[in-house]
């Protein structure tokens, strides 16, 4: 573990990625989680992320890279605070992906993997999240969306726009989730 | 929450204990849950396998193979470790049963996996979850410490001298990684790139030792075959498709849900009955049968039971579960062209008929659907998809082709409308460009 883990990564965060390289027979096994639980609370896998990766792993960030550019949910680049993801996969798509997709775009003034000029949003258009039962469904963060209309699109942000401004999260930085209480619980 | 939904033609064997909070082990263990795990504890891998091969369950992942005999084909005797691997990477499109099997009932995944784990003489199982799943993690992770501390996971499984120990691993995003090999390569920490085979992963599997990889459902069906004794499991489902299956039905229905039902129950009872018809009244146009992958069927061709070898038969497959119903007011050239952006946008590129079959295939529909297509396109689309088929290391190319041919050959006409820049009579969504990259 390098020095710069301590500002790098939160204590909590440290501790379980220390855990988690020790749960698997074979070290690399922690790579995918590791990522993906560092990019929870960074935001996106920074120069800095993927070299302290390589690092706990003991691999290449040449490896890490290798690895990391193959997953869709991994980024290189910050997302906005609230991920919005609209799957329009066929399933959705029958039901309404595209118009709930097309609101989404119309209500932020985003278009696919952009972010608001706030940093409080971003936008995806994402491939099947396995909500097919409940279409069309989204998903915010890790948070799922479900038996969605357009005319459910502003509630759903104003929400958010509410939560961002509880005073619990006012201090995180802008792609920052991991911290933030009952954001990857199921709506 | 998702929606449970309910039937009286259903059979709840999987989701009976769905809603009953049996997420929490003292309930599951209230409502029966662990007692199969005992008993092949006490009755042996022999035992055990030989009542999986009499139960007729087969692989709910999509292939259908026979779980019993897939895992007679583990070695009794290995120099490397064993491994048990539930693939809960739920990613084709249509299909969201595992994701309410590890909402509801996570320790029937759990103890299925300790079965297999038992029957194979594996000490160490891992349940792999995809990354989007991370709100059903936290509810796998929490059953299987729970597990722990009851003495039902780890060095002595209930008081016995036998061990077994539970990881759960998340995915980030990636449908190729459903594919077992692959699934293999996420879980070592790599791409997502499939194995070649042989030597299949029952062999050499995770980190080189012998593994049995089941769907999840596959593996919450376990503890219920062993309940009900494999001849009442077997009873239950049509001719060498033993059981339930839980379907997926999605799209133009009135009352879209996953349904527990009889193998070789009447798809089109299933969509009229069951899913309450087409919504609004309107007709049908076409049913996906079993996920994205699989053969579209026309309306006059879905008076079938959907078992894996009656759906084989009408030329389509049964695949994971998932129904898509798709109503005479679609697009056919813009839900294929949804369709193989799909496959365009996972193929992991190792394979050349994939990666480029499925650019091409996207191009051609794209182009087609915008109304700039030509004749020859529709022959076109048809050649590639038949030049991928087979010709790939995974069934990924497969999966994109063979749904493509089924659109092409059943809706040729429908493809013809689209020429000569005549507007798509259902179009929706402009020229249909995605910006899904």
């Amino acid at each position: 573990m390098s020095d710069e883990t301590m500002t790098l990564f939160s204590p909590r965060l440290a501790a379980r990625l220390d855990a988690l390289v020790e749960k698997y027979p074979v070290r690399r096994s922690a790579l995918v989680p590791m990522l993906l639980y560092a990019q929870d609370e960074v935001g996106y896998l920074s120069d800095a992320v993927i070299n302290e990766v390589a690092l706990r792993i003991g691999i290449t960030e040449l490896e890490v890279r290798n690895v990391a550019t193959y997953y869709s949910m991994l980024r290189f680049k910050p997302a906005g605070k609230y991920n919005v993801q609209v799957c329009t996969n066929i399933s959705c798509m029958l039901r309404g992906g595209f118009e709930i997709y097309e609101r989404f775009q119309e209500e932020l003034g985003i278009g696919h993997k952009s972010v608001t000029g706030d940093g409080l949003f971003s936008l995806e258009e994402v491939e099947c999240i396995g909500a097919c039962c409940w279409a069309p469904a989204i998903q915010v963060n890790y948070e799922f969306h479900d038996d969605l209309t357009p005319e459910l699109v502003p509630g759903i942000l104003d929400a958010y726009r509410l939560k961002a401004k509880q005073p619990s999260n006012g201090s995180l930085p802008l792609g920052s989730n991991a911290k933030t209480e009952g954001t990857d619980t199921h709506a | 929450m998702p929606r449970l939904v309910s039937h009286p033609d259903e059979v709840k064997i999987v989701t009976r204990r769905f809603g009953l909070g049996a997420d929490n082990i003292d309930r599951y263990v209230e409502l029966g849950g662990y007692e199969s795990a005992k008993k092949c504890l006490a009755q042996g891998p022999d035992w055990i396998i030989n009542e999986m091969k009499a139960s007729n369950l087969r692989g709910r992942g999509g292939a259908g193979f026979p779980a019993g005999l897939k895992w007679s084909f583990v070695p009794k005797q290995s120099a490397k470790p064993k491994y048990v691997l539930v693939n809960g990477d739920e990613s084709e499109p249509g299909t969201c049963k595992d994701h309410l099997i590890f909402l509801h009932d996570p320790h029937a995944v759990i103890e299925g996996t300790i079965i297999a784990g038992l029957a194979v003489g594996a000490k160490l199982g891992f349940i792999y979850l995809r990354g989007e799943y991370r709100y059903l993690l936290k509810i796998m992770e929490k059953a299987v410490a729970d597990a722990y501390v009851k003495g039902f996971l780890g060095k002595n499984i209930f008081g016995s001298d036998v061990e077994f120990q539970i990881i759960t691993q998340t995915g980030a995003g990636a449908y190729e990684v459903g594919e077992e090999s692959a699934l293999m390569e996420s879980l070592e920490g790599k791409r997502g790139v499939p194995r070649i085979r042989p030597p299949f992963p029952a062999v050499v599997g995770v980190y080189g030792g012998p593994t049995i990889i089941n769907n999840a459902e596959t593996i919450a069906t376990v503890p219920h075959v062993i309940e009900m004794g494999a001849a009442a499991y077997a009873e239950v489902g049509s001719p060498r498709n033993g059981g339930t299956r839980l379907f997926c039905i999605s799209g133009h229905v009135e009352r879209p849900g996953v349904y527990e039902l009889p193998m070789g129950y009447n798809l089109k009872k299933m969509i009229y009955e069951v899913a309450g018809g087409i919504r609004g009244g309107r007709g049908l146009k076409a049913v996906v049968p079993g996920g994205s992958s699989t053969p579209v069927l026309l309306p006059e061709e879905i008076d079938i039971g959907m078992d894996f070898d009656q759906v084989s038969k009408a030329g389509s497959m049964l695949g994971s579960g998932g129904v898509v119903v798709i109503d005479d007011q679609t697009c056919i050239v813009e839900f294929a062209l949804r369709t193989i952006s799909f496959y365009q946008h996972e193929s992991c590129g190792w394979c050349i008929p994939c990666r480029e079959g499925t650019d091409w295939l996207k191009k051609s529909l794209m182009r087609f659907h915008a109304g700039f297509g030509e004749a020859k396109d529709i022959d076109n689309i048809q050649y590639l998809a038949e030049n991928m088929l087979g010709r790939t290391f995974c069934p990924l190319g497969d999966a994109a082709a063979m749904p493509m041919l089924g659109f092409v050959k059943k809706f040729r006409k429908e493809f013809e409308e689209h020429l000569n820049g005549k507007p798509c009579r259902f179009a929706k969504h402009g020229s249909g460009v995605l910006t899904v990259v």
